[in-house]
């Protein structure tokens, strides 16, 4: 299936939970400063585990980071 | 002497005794940025929203710094052009720092950053809705400022001038009609150049000042960030003081009388 994660696309091989995406991508379940959206709807950070990524769908992981 | 003293900034019912809010951005490096916040001795500090790259750790390892000093935070939505973007960005905030404050940027073009009041209005009364504290960057507009207020906005930004020019506040008129026409605080936001366009901003009647590149991008940022609070706590003290009005011709102030040479 193809996801858009941050804008790129990406390909998946197989069915794959919004928890192990964020694995892949390096973000920790307890860290802090990062959020999700799927399809431009945030995702708790409690619903990351049990939520199931689709052919489609557009993933959003965002940073704090400095700004003015 | 009291009165001064208790002095406090009330926002959204928070109150701050620092009326200096900084942007974290564009600082040499994290330990510059520390020490000019800790000079400055503001009480409050912007972040903004940014995609997270795998390679990238920069923005945590700030995070974790302006953690550790317990400042109060207010993430931005600077970078959106649409009501849209801002309101998701402001929701992603939300949930990455645990904060329902947003400094609400919808700007129209790269060139100007001037904000786009239409989507600015459009998203300002959604996120009230939504139950957020929104402090919207505005034109130095008193009827974009009064809508905003209408709308429940927690305080107005009107710019001094464009973001990043330090160009100093360009319409002062404008500003001063703000401050007599909404009742919530006026935060001049964008545009201070040095401490005495702070000062100027206070001595106009706003409530606070929110500057980020007159600080990090100066030659000598940590100092600069000293200048700026003493800038900020002078013009306070003179607009609570009351200024004398400007007049055209000269009013003397030695006495008249007793003077030498006269019969």
């Amino acid at each position: 299936m193809k996801l858009i994660v941050n804008g790129k696309s990406e390909v998946c091989d197989e069915q794959i939970m919004l928890g192990e995406l964020l694995y892949l991508n390096k973000i920790k379940p307890d860290e802090k400063g990062v959020a999700v959206a799927l399809n431009e709807v945030v995702v708790f950070r409690a619903k990351w585990s049990d939520t199931i990524v689709r052919d489609g769908d557009r993933i959003e992981i965002i940073r704090a980071t400095q700004g003015g | 002497m009291e009165k001064i003293i208790t002095d406090n900034l009330e926002i959204a019912g928070v109150r701050f005794s620092s009326r200096l809010i900084l942007g974290t951005a564009r600082y040499p490096n994290p330990q510059i940025m520390l020490d000019s916040l800790e000079a400055s001795g503001t009480e409050m500090v912007t972040l903004s929203i940014r995609r997270h790259e795998v390679s990238n750790y920069f923005g945590e390892s700030i995070l974790s710094i302006i953690r550790e000093k317990n400042f109060h935070l207010l993430p931005n939505t600077a970078g959106c052009f649409t009501a849209k973007e801002a309101i998701l960005t402001a929701e992603l905030a939300r949930e990455a720092l645990g904060t329902n404050w947003i400094k609400l940027e919808v700007i129209g073009d790269d060139e100007t950053l001037f904000p786009d009041v239409v989507e600015l209005l459009k998203a300002a009364e959604e996120l009230v809705q939504k139950g957020f504290t929104v402090l919207p960057y505005c034109n130095d507009d008193p009827i974009t400022c009064r809508k905003l207020q209408d709308i429940g906005c927690s305080a107005v930004m009107p710019l001094a001038s464009p973001i990043g020019s330090g160009a100093g506040i360009r319409n002062e008129y404008n500003l001063r009609i703000i401050r007599d026409t909404i009742q919530i605080p006026m935060i001049v936001d964008a545009g201070i150049g040095t401490a005495s366009d702070a000062a100027q901003a206070m001595e106009l009647g706003a409530d606070a000042v929110l500057l980020n590149t007159a600080i990090s991008c100066a030659e000598h940022p940590a100092m600069m960030a000293r200048a700026m609070k003493l800038g900020v706590e002078a013009g306070r003290a003179a607009f609570l003081a009351g200024r004398i009005p400007k007049l055209l011709y000269a009013e003397r102030s030695s006495p008249l009388t007793g003077l030498i040479g006269h019969a």
